[in-house]
């Protein structure tokens, strides 16, 4: 009993140590970054930001936060140690979503209400070029070998093949309406899309720009109009993939191998936007009408807690 | 003391053969909470509008949420059940050769709800058993941590069962005492739906399950399947199976008792 408890108690320090790490969410309502630890699964504090904070992502060394701070115009840069703001890049009107190549030299924006991409170099921290796209662009991605920036036009239902080095448009590929995410998975071969409104999401064969497979949820007891699919992420082994279904509540957790859906989890209300911790032992979700986030134990496909985190979180970004 | 055992497991084990060889009575004590998890809450799982509320760490579902009154429910109508054998062995004459054993009521009475808790024990696990299969999958820990409240719960709804028991005469009139005290006992309490909504539509109605004792049974249940202990909950019960138990026995006093009066 002994040794058990006195494992148990190493074990628990142990974990502490090795395993630590800290979410950022953006608040839209609250104009502020809620900072969490999900070990202790609680909220640690929140900072005031700037106005509508949504999309947010670190810089590859981890030393700074890029914060789309819509109503500002902006995307601010976060020290992530002090949390000042440090720097505001140009980004275009009403910023929501961006993207950042591997290498954090460049910044790809989606300004929605300009139908157009806005490429920032982050060296010098200012706009080199603006791509036109379809209209109303929201997700955008940039494909792990960093030769494609992808992205999803919402009225035009269109994913558009930027190429990073000629910023010109390659391809198109025709999606199922209104592509909300893209994300592609970690051998750059394929990029999933979500589609709000036909409660699909599509794997792209990156080499042929087609469609492939078309994934469709529906759940049980839950309105078909409800299923919106949002946020999508693939784990780094190509083992699962997991989708935000909106005011469905529910991530849905797919078999990337056979597309199968496998397992529909409740979280909180809204689902929007989800991230891995840096293992991937664990996946976060973002639920907007909740106010909370959610904590998914990827080995057993459990929710394991929701953490309140203030009014209407939005996007998350996770540090080791 | 050797007797006392001896009369003890003699008690047990006539209410578990009694049980075992009532093959309908086990299908039925688990069929029942079965129906509720599997319809019922399949049919609400929608309409019902989901929060966190301790003991629960995220959203849960509706069969989820449930879980703990339905095992609530199998010891309500096993408490009940085991006091209607209790009408029937007085109708049928072997209570007379129970109570006449030199060993104390009080002692004879409490091995008599032992052996019923026993029972409804076993029913529990093989109900919780099948709603893993459901997906219904507390804790590890749980599983062992609401041991010790399901025999203290249990005692408290076999004492109410036994206090029930003693005030009635013939079996006839049980079936009117299941309708007036399982089921509002039942549906005004946190068992099918969590207080705060009871509230949100009535404050009578919200009191009146806030002090029922098959919900601090339940909210007991339902912390320890979860790993945790609701103090409240656990006191009231051991309070209420205080009560219960003491009334019984004075019910079972020939001198004192409701059975003088029928005697």
């Amino acid at each position: 009993m002994k040794l058990r408890f006195s494992l148990s108690i190493g074990l628990l320090l142990c974990s502490s140590i090795s395993y630590s790490e800290t979410i950022f969410v953006t608040l839209e309502k609250d104009n502020a970054i809620a900072i969490v630890d999900p070990i202790a699964g609680k909220l640690v504090k929140t900072v005031e930001i700037g106005q509508r904070p949504r999309g947010i992502a670190l810089s590859p060394d981890q030393k700074h936060l890029y914060i789309a701070t819509s109503d500002d115009d902006t995307v601010i840069v976060v020290d992530t140690e002090t949390l000042k703001v440090v720097a505001r890049l140009p980004s275009g009107e009403d910023p929501e979503t961006f993207a950042i190549n591997s290498e954090g030299t460049r910044m790809y924006v989606s300004n929605e209400d300009d139908n157009q991409i806005t490429v920032i170099n982050l060296a010098e921290n200012k706009a080199e070029k603006t791509v036109p796209v379809g209209v109303e662009p929201e997700g955008i991605a940039v494909s792990p070998n960093n030769e494609w920036i992808v992205s999803a036009s919402e009225t035009t239902n269109m994913v558009h093949w930027i190429d990073a080095k000629t910023l010109e448009i390659k391809a198109n590929t025709l999606v199922d309406p209104r592509p909300r995410a893209l994300s592609f998975t970690a051998d750059g071969k394929q990029l999933w899309v979500t589609s709000e409104m036909n409660s699909t999401a599509m794997v792209i064969d990156v080499a042929t720009k087609e469609i492939t497979q078309t994934i469709r949820f529906a759940i049980p007891a839950v309105g078909q109009e409800k299923i919106q699919p949002v946020g999508v992420v693939i784990d780094a082994e190509q083992n699962w993939a997991y989708v935000a279904l909106g005011p469905a509540n529910r991530v849905a957790v797919v078999n990337a191998q056979t597309y199968e859906v496998e397992k529909y989890l409740l979280v909180g209300a809204r689902v929007w936007n989800l991230a891995f911790s840096p293992k991937q032992e664990r996946l976060y979700t973002t639920n907007g009408v909740s106010h909370d986030i959610s904590l998914i134990d990827t080995q057993t496909h459990k929710v394991t807690k929701s953490i309140a985190v203030g009014r209407y979180p939005w996007g998350l970004a996770v540090k080791k | 003391m050797a007797h006392y055992w001896f009369a003890l497991w003699g008690i047990v084990f006539r209410e578990l053969f009694r049980f075992v060889k009532q093959k309908e009575r086990f299908l039925s004590a688990l069929v029942r909470p079965l129906v509720w998890l599997f319809v019922f809450a399949a049919g609400f799982r929608a309409a019902l509008g989901i929060a966190i509320i301790p003991p629960y760490d995220t959203y849960i579902m509706y069969e989820v949420y449930i879980t703990p009154g339905l095992i609530g429910m199998i010891q309500l109508f096993n408490g009940m059940q085991s006091s209607l054998s209790m009408v029937y062995d007085r109708e049928m004459g072997s209570m007379r050769i129970l109570l006449v054993s030199p060993l104390p009521r009080w002692f004879l009475l409490v091995s008599k709800l032992l052996a019923g808790v026993f029972v409804s024990i076993l029913q529990v696990y093989v109900f919780l058993a099948i709603a893993w299969f459901y997906d219904i999958q507390p804790p590890v820990e749980g599983y062992l941590w609401i041991l010790p409240a399901l025999i203290l719960t249990g005692l408290m709804l076999g004492a109410l069962g036994l206090l029930l028991s003693a005030f009635i005469k013939q079996l006839e009139n049980f079936a009117g005492v299941m309708n007036f005290v399982i089921f509002p006992m039942f549906f005004m309490s946190s068992a099918l739906y969590p207080l705060w909504k009871l509230q949100e539509s009535s404050q009578i109605l919200y009191s009146i399950a806030k002090y029922n004792p098959f919900t601090q049974a339940v909210e007991f249940l339902r912390f320890a399947l979860y790993g945790q202990i609701n103090q409240e909950a656990a006191l009231a019960t051991i309070l209420a199976f205080a009560i219960f138990l003491i009334i019984a026995i004075i019910g079972y006093n020939p001198s004192k008792g409701m059975m003088k009066r029928k005697g």
